[in-house]
């Protein structure tokens, strides 16, 4: 089975007028949300591969930045004073393109396309490829410090533009990332910001058991970043704190975004198995029946 | 009355190719705001002192920590800058290869890698100071254009034609006091070799600090009345395929020189050229080997790169 055009259904959404209210843009948010999960649960069931716990993970905090936070659009998307986002976590592209698609930078029916021979949506996103990647990232530990460079650009330029990178927490285990900080701090980049995607997973077992990060605030505090803990699954909370940026006057944002992988699905959430498995047909059908009762508990 | 004889190249004056890295890298900068250094610490031994002072925000030193540099200008270049990376070339090419290749070149991003003493220029301080490695690592990513120049004219042309071009290029910065091997008005074409000596009975392809070793061992050849075509191959990659199979064609047999490891390098992109288009005897000289201590200058000749040694190999080659 694979995905065909007729899978690929999401309703793409419009950007809200500029000055909508709070509620509106939690509810825009949401429904990005509950889209991009529905289909997303697609592209990886019909791909037949994808890394769907990872996807689900970071799904409301991509539909929060392109919801509400990001200043970009379809046709800002070549814009010098665009706000960049660099998914550093590039193995949830699937995450990435569903989201690019929902909100109009990429045709819908080319998600169809996802993982097949000579298709722009490979494995980990291309920048040269899809409109809206900024770096092309799959090995961990990359996005950060390409991030910093370009905070590093914005600020040369005298430029209010913005930095988004997302990370899974996993990911932080490289040393690149702490390489990073400590420039990002050193040259107060205040308007860069760091989502931790803390999901406690890697691929095979937890951090803790890994090679534990805790006390992670401590840690991002002691390298010079403000440190934000937010619910990553609440939107509210999301729009608030990535829209505060800078956070500190001086400092870089250090958000670390407590997720679960695989949420809100009831056999996939906080299960290490849905790293990169792929649901099997059952699977797939509750999980759809899942993400489509109007009554589902959102955290 | 004493003759005056042309001096040889060998006696000619030398220069450090960093002079002119940092010259031309300012006279860039200030023609272009896009223009920034990235190092890692490496202000003194890339001798951008004089930069930082002219253009002290666009200096940006992220400390020892290389792979956040080449991210960094990466993220610089999505930014629109045009980032001059520099840094001793063993620790920008192997302590961030998979940056460079993801980062850079994967993403093909306006980056410009400068591998500063490079080869066996940090002599004594043994191989983990080398760079014999980084032309062969590099050769193996796509999308990467790479320039090794001999003299501090050809470093000059070949940052000018980096910061005009738009993608990823890694240059080598040479250390190691060279000659001028060309004319002030040297214009660097990429992927083009240069007939520096022409020769009709045996090639000596070469660049970096051994084409001028190349040409001196040409003078030993005349001496003797053996005609050596000495190639400048500026560009590794890519390579000029047709001057390769030219002198395969014309000529005896090949010899490669360069300041790099023998396997991977120059000589082993001239080897595939050769073996698939016009196959002819190629001898390969290069640095074999973790090099024991010794100076520069002491390991070349050891590896047979001095005038003398490329000589006989090229003698070799005739009988």
């Amino acid at each position: 089975m694979t995905l065909t055009a007729e899978h690929a259904t999401l309703p793409v959404l419009g950007r809200l007028p500029i000055h909508s209210s709070r509620a509106e843009q939690i509810g825009h948010i949401a429904e990005a949300a509950k889209q991009i999960r529905i289909q997303d649960l697609k592209l990886v069931h019909h791909a037949g591969a994808g890394h769907i716990g990872g996807d689900f993970s970071a799904i409301d905090i991509l539909a929060t930045l392109y919801g509400a936070v990001l200043d970009i659009s379809p046709d800002t998307v070549n814009d010098p004073e665009r706000d960049r986002f660099i998914l550093s976590k590039g193995h949830v592209a699937g995450a990435l393109y569903t989201t690019l698609a929902a909100f109009g930078f990429l045709p819908v029916e080319e998600l169809a396309t996802f993982l097949k021979p000579l298709s722009a949506l490979n494995g980990h996103p291309n920048r040269n490829k899809v409109a809206g990647v900024e770096a092309n990232t799959g090995p961990l530990g990359h996005g950060l410090p390409i991030a910093v460079g370009h905070a590093l650009s914005a600020k040369l330029d005298v430029s209010l533009r913005r930095t988004y990178v997302l990370a899974g927490d996993g990911e932080l285990q490289e040393g690149s990332n702490w390489e990073a900080m400590m420039a990002a701090s050193q040259y107060q980049l205040d308007r860069l910001t760091v989502i931790v995607d803390r999901n406690r997973l890697q691929q095979g077992a937890t951090t803790k058991e890994t090679n534990d990060l805790d006390p992670l605030p401590e840690k991002a505090a002691a390298f010079g970043f403000a440190v934000v803990e937010v619910n990553g699954h609440d939107h509210g909370e999301l729009l608030d704190v990535l829209s505060a940026v800078p956070f500190r006057p001086g400092k870089p944002t250090f958000v670390i975004a407590h997720t679960h992988k695989g949420h809100p699905i009831s056999f996939m959430s906080n299960n290490v198995a849905w790293h990169h498995r792929v649901p099997d047909a059952a699977e797939f059908q509750q999980a759809l029946r899942e993400l489509e009762s109007p009554r589902r508990e959102l955290v | 009355m004493t003759l005056v004889e042309t001096p040889s190249i060998a006696d000619q004056p030398r220069y450090d190719c960093r002079d002119a890295y940092v010259e031309t890298l300012a006279q860039l900068a200030e023609a272009d705001h896009r223009i920034v250094g990235v190092v890692n610490d490496s202000v003194g031994s890339s001798k951008l002192n004089s930069f930082r002072k002219a253009f002290p925000d666009r200096l940006i030193n992220v400390g020892i920590a290389e792979q956040d540099m080449v991210g960094v200008a990466s993220g610089l270049a999505n930014g629109g800058r045009i980032p001059f990376v520099s840094a001793a070339s063993c620790f920008l090419t192997g302590r961030a290869l998979e940056q460079i290749k993801a980062d850079v070149a994967y993403s093909n991003t306006n980056v410009k890698l400068c591998g500063m003493s490079p080869g066996v220029a940090y002599g004594e301080l043994g191989p983990t100071h080398h760079s014999i490695e980084d032309i062969a690592w590099l050769r193996a990513i796509a999308g990467i254009r790479i320039i090794v120049p001999a003299d501090p004219i050809e470093t000059a042309a070949a940052l000018r034609w980096a910061a005009a071009s738009e993608g990823p290029v890694f240059i080598r910065v040479s250390r190691m006091s060279v000659p001028k091997v060309y004319s002030e008005d040297y214009t660097f074409e990429l992927g083009k070799a240069i007939t520096v000596r022409e020769g009709n009975d045996v090639t000596v392809i070469s660049n970096g600090t051994v084409l001028w070793r190349a040409l001196a061992a040409a003078e030993l050849l005349a001496a003797e009345g053996i005609s050596a075509r000495v190639l400048s191959m500026p560009t590794v990659k890519p390579l000029d395929t047709d001057a390769v199979v030219a002198a395969a064609r014309e000529t005896a047999g090949i010899v490669t020189a360069e300041e790099a490891v023998s396997s991977g390098g120059l000589g082993g992109a001239v080897a595939e050229t050769v073996v698939q288009h016009h196959p002819a005897r190629v001898t390969i000289l290069g640095i074999p080997e973790f090099a024991p201590t010794g100076s520069a200058g002491y390991l070349l000749d050891r590896y047979g790169l001095s005038p003398e040694g490329i000589a006989t190999a090229a003698r070799k080659l005739l009988h």
